[in-house]
């Protein structure tokens, strides 16, 4: 090796780089919480689409009401379960705005399920977040229309009895059946394959968007350790081998090609 | 002065528009007036009124405790709206539709076939046209060519083979009340309204 | 700005170009012609006519009007629309109003401009569809949940209504809250002649609002600041402008208060109701005028305490079981008697009942007992 050899100046090659979206702090989400993970992909993928700039978010009520704190983009904050009408309102409003929504399954699911289904069944060109962890978090593990049978929370203490309080909803599902919903995928933060394949969904959902086809949603699977009672590895290994079987990670729907009900 | 008038009858007899026809009217005479009408489930089909109050001033109260005129064009109208018009005011009644009369000695109760004036009109859905018809021959609330006028505004542009029935059906109760027709009124409110206008003119400032 | 006006708002009228119009469909004219940008709406008896004039009119003017699936969703939306910095109209009735609190407090919260009209109706509850005044403490007393107050204008005619509109998009957008114009049935429902004058307040190039974070830092509009340090500069900062609003934007008018040793407070459609019953007890030799609130909140106290000077005795008059009538208490800080007279659900108080009233307060106030 030659002096000159070793005074070669290379690009240096990437290896890692946070997405220019997401801020550079650090979260208020516990260790474990699927929360961080959902984020960056979504900052990763409106970066790599290039739509920062456009973008109007609207935040929900829950533990991802502090989403405007760590995506570096305009952000509204709905009421409680309200983000797809405050959502409808920005993106009748502003034509040419990314409109995306980031919705947990209490805000989603429950208090806002008239809301999601209207603004799913006009096929409002808006991109929906949905973060499906089967339990209210912020308020300290209460029992979310998403919480599976038999399991407990501190308000189903004995375990979710669905005589008591009905079935499990499969919000995304349901919503697919919609005219109006050009694509649904539910994804997971289960594994890296999993989050791997989130990305893709989230990315065709944002792409259904600026094609002009309709309403979007992605449901994500996740993890809510300190709610579960579990460790954070114990909540993914449940996430994959419990959550998952009774919510299917796939695409629902997709009416943006010729293949119908993925 | 501050008068008012009632139409009451069935929701489809066109009292709302009968209504608005003599509001317009008022206006377009320069006065204040205040159409207010019975609103909700009651419109379609039951009981309905609206009630029109004219006046130089501003109108206040829209609260019409005792009208000037009631209009009434069903018996359940009839049966709610006579005792209330004032002292030797005007109860115009269908009496196609209503047997009952007023025992009142203080009102002048008009009865007249209004119904089958409209039939013969041209539709029996203008019987409150006719009404109204009567209502300008005999209280002389707002002129018969301000109504005519005020037809025209209203309908007449947009409709005119409309137009023409509610003419002929207002005509028809003007002279049902023993008014000359329409025709010959317009004619000649139209001529001393300009002779008014010409006399309140300055002299030198007419271009 | 105190406004004072010494005469009825609706000056006599003469010959002028004048039409006909329906309070709701005037109110929604006077918004498009204001530049409404986006109208978001819910049926309900009795303002569905305006939703049904924003309908037609906002498309065919190029505009947003979207019918939506609930009072809850429609004030949503237009906080979306409104966070984006664009001129947006709401209206309802009563009980929608009631699914509207929620979001008027999230949007005081996070200081969102917006014009909301309410045609009240008869409550509580579904109560009727008849024209009342029970929404006062609703509208000027909070609405939703915290600390906060929002503007309140309060038309009694059909024409003053109009031009309020274009004042409550004025104040909204100053100083940055949701402005509530409250009618009720009646003027909803009325028709009464109107010039067609309107305003169209001009534009402002908002520092705050959302349009995507393309070479600025991003924007927030929000409503949660969890540390108490943080709510409670905010909350100072809210009390700071419902100061300004307060110094600058109330509003009343009075009536044949010259000579009066007695004064009836009332509010649109009671203060026309109040305009009749004045006029026939002056008829019968009593000194009575009319002290009409325009703004309910911010409440011209200080106005209303200046008349207690001149006058013997008030009479508040209301289509409420006596709303209002605790700020006029507030107000006159027990320096004069106070009568009320009030209907409700949908009744409306009468001439001859308020004049009765008037007789009543003339006797207990040492007037001549007529």
């Amino acid at each position: 090796m030659t002096v000159d050899e070793l005074t070669v100046e290379e690009e240096p090659r990437i290896l890692y780089q946070p997405p220019e979206l997401l801020a550079d702090r650090s979260t208020s989400y516990c260790p474990g919480c699927g929360h961080g993970v959902v984020h960056r992909l979504v900052a990763e993928v409106l970066g790599e689409l290039g739509l920062g700039p456009r973008t109007i978010a609207v935040a929900p009520v829950g533990c991802a009401v502090f989403a405007y704190d760590y995506l570096e983009l305009d952000f509204v904050e709905a009421p409680h379960g309200r983000a797809p009408a405050v959502a409808t309102g920005i993106r009748r409003v502003m034509p040419d705005a990314f409109v995306l929504t980031y919705q947990g399954d209490g805000d989603l699911a429950a208090i806002g399920t008239g809301e999601i289904v209207h603004a799913a069944a006009r096929g409002e060109r808006i991109t929906a977040v949905f973060v499906n962890n089967g339990i209210y978090g912020m308020t300290g593990g209460q029992m979310a229309p998403t919480t599976l049978v038999g399991q407990k929370t501190t308000s189903c203490p004995t375990g979710r009895d669905p005589a008591f309080t009905g079935a499990p909803i499969p919000m995304t599902e349901m919503l697919a059946v919609l005219p109006g919903v050009a694509y649904a995928a539910r994804g997971s933060v289960a594994d890296a394959s999993s989050i791997g394949k989130t990305k893709q969904y989230l990315r065709k959902a944002c792409q259904v968007q600026l094609a002009g086809a309709g309403f979007a949603i992605v449901e994500v699977l996740s993890t809510c350790p300190v709610g579960w009672g579990l460790t954070p590895v114990e909540s993914v290994e449940r996430l994959r081998d419990v959550v998952a079987p009774v919510y299917p990670p796939g695409v629902i729907v997709d009416r943006t090609s010729a293949t119908r009900g993925g | 002065m501050e008068r008012s008038v009632i139409f009451a009858g069935f929701g489809g007899q066109g009292l709302l528009f009968a209504g608005q026809v003599l509001a317009q009217a008022a206006m377009e005479e320069g006065r204040e007036v205040l159409w207010i009408p019975s609103y909700g489930p009651e419109m379609r089909g039951g009981t309905a009124y609206c009630t029109v109050i004219v006046s130089e001033e501003p109108v206040g109260s829209p609260v019409v405790e005792r009208p000037d005129v009631a209009v009434v064009l069903n018996p359940p109208a009839h049966a709610k709206f006579a005792s209330m018009v004032v002292p030797n005011g005007v109860l115009v009644t269908n009496a196609t539709l209503v047997d009952e009369r007023v025992t009142r000695e203080d009102l002048s109760e008009i009865a007249l076939p209004l119904s089958e004036l409209a039939a013969a009109a041209g539709d029996a859905r203008l019987v409150s046209v006719v009404a109204l018809g009567v209502v300008a021959a005999r209280t002389g609330i707002v002129l018969a060519s301000s109504v005519h006028r005020a037809l025209v505004d209203i309908v007449g542009r947009k409709r005119p083979a409309i137009l023409e029935m509610d003419v002929t059906a207002f005509d028809a109760g003007i002279r049902a009340a023993g008014g000359r027709p329409i025709a010959e009124i317009v004619r000649e409110e139209t001529q001393a309204v300009a002779a008014a206008e010409r006399e309140a003119t300055p002299a030198g400032h007419e271009l | 700005m105190t406004v004072v006006a010494d005469k009825p708002t609706e000056a006599p009228l003469a010959r002028r170009t004048r039409i006909l119009r329906k309070g709701n469909e005037a109110i929604a004219e006077a918004a498009v012609r204001a530049g409404c940008d986006a109208y978001f709406g819910y049926p309900i008896t009795p303002q569905a006519e305006l939703l049904e004039w924003m309908a037609r009119r906002m498309p065919e003017e190029g505009r947003v009007f979207l019918q939506a699936e609930s009072e809850l969703a429609a004030i949503n939306m237009a906080l979306g629309a409104a966070a984006c910095g664009k001129r947006v109209l709401v209206s309802s009735s009563s009980p929608g109003m009631s699914l509207m609190a929620e979001a008027m407090s999230y949007m005081a919260g996070s200081e969102v401009p917006l014009v909301v009209v309410n045609v009240m109706r008869g409550g509580p509850g579904l109560g009727s569809i008849g024209p009342s005044q029970g929404d006062y403490f609703q509208a000027t007393k909070g609405h939703g949940h915290g600390d906060y107050r929002l503007p309140v204008f309060a038309p009694s005619s059909i024409g003053e209504a109009m031009d309020l509109v274009a004042t409550s998009f004025e104040v909204a957008e100053k100083y940055r809250t949701p402005v509530i114009l409250l009618a009720d049935g009646i003027l909803g429902q009325a028709m009464e002649p109107v010039e067609e004058v309107y305003r169209m307040p001009p534009r402002q190039d908002f520092d705050w609002a959302l349009g995507g974070a393309d070479g600025r830092p991003p924007r927030v509009v929000k409503s949660l600041h969890l540390k108490p340090e943080a709510l409670e500069a905010h909350n100072r900062h809210l009390r700071a402008k419902e100061a300004a609003i307060r110094d600058a934007e109330t509003r009343w008018a009075g009536e044949r208060l010259e000579d009066a040793d007695l004064v009836i407070v009332a509010y649109g459609t009671a203060a026309r109701v109040a305009r009749t019953a004045i006029a026939l007890a002056r008829e019968s030799g009593m000194r009575v005028g009319l002290f009409r609130p325009i703004s309910l909140w911010p409440y011209p106290d200080v106005a209303l305490r200046a008349l207690a000077a001149q006058a013997r005795g008030f009479l508040v008059v209301e289509m409420s079981a006596g709303q209002m009538l605790e700020d006029v208490r507030l107000a006159l800080e027990g320096a004069r008697p106070i009568a009320f007279h009030g209907r409700t659900g949908g009744m409306v108080p009468t001439p001859g009942e308020t004049v009765a009233a008037l007789h009543r307060l003339d006797r207990r106030t040492g007037g001549s007992g007529r």
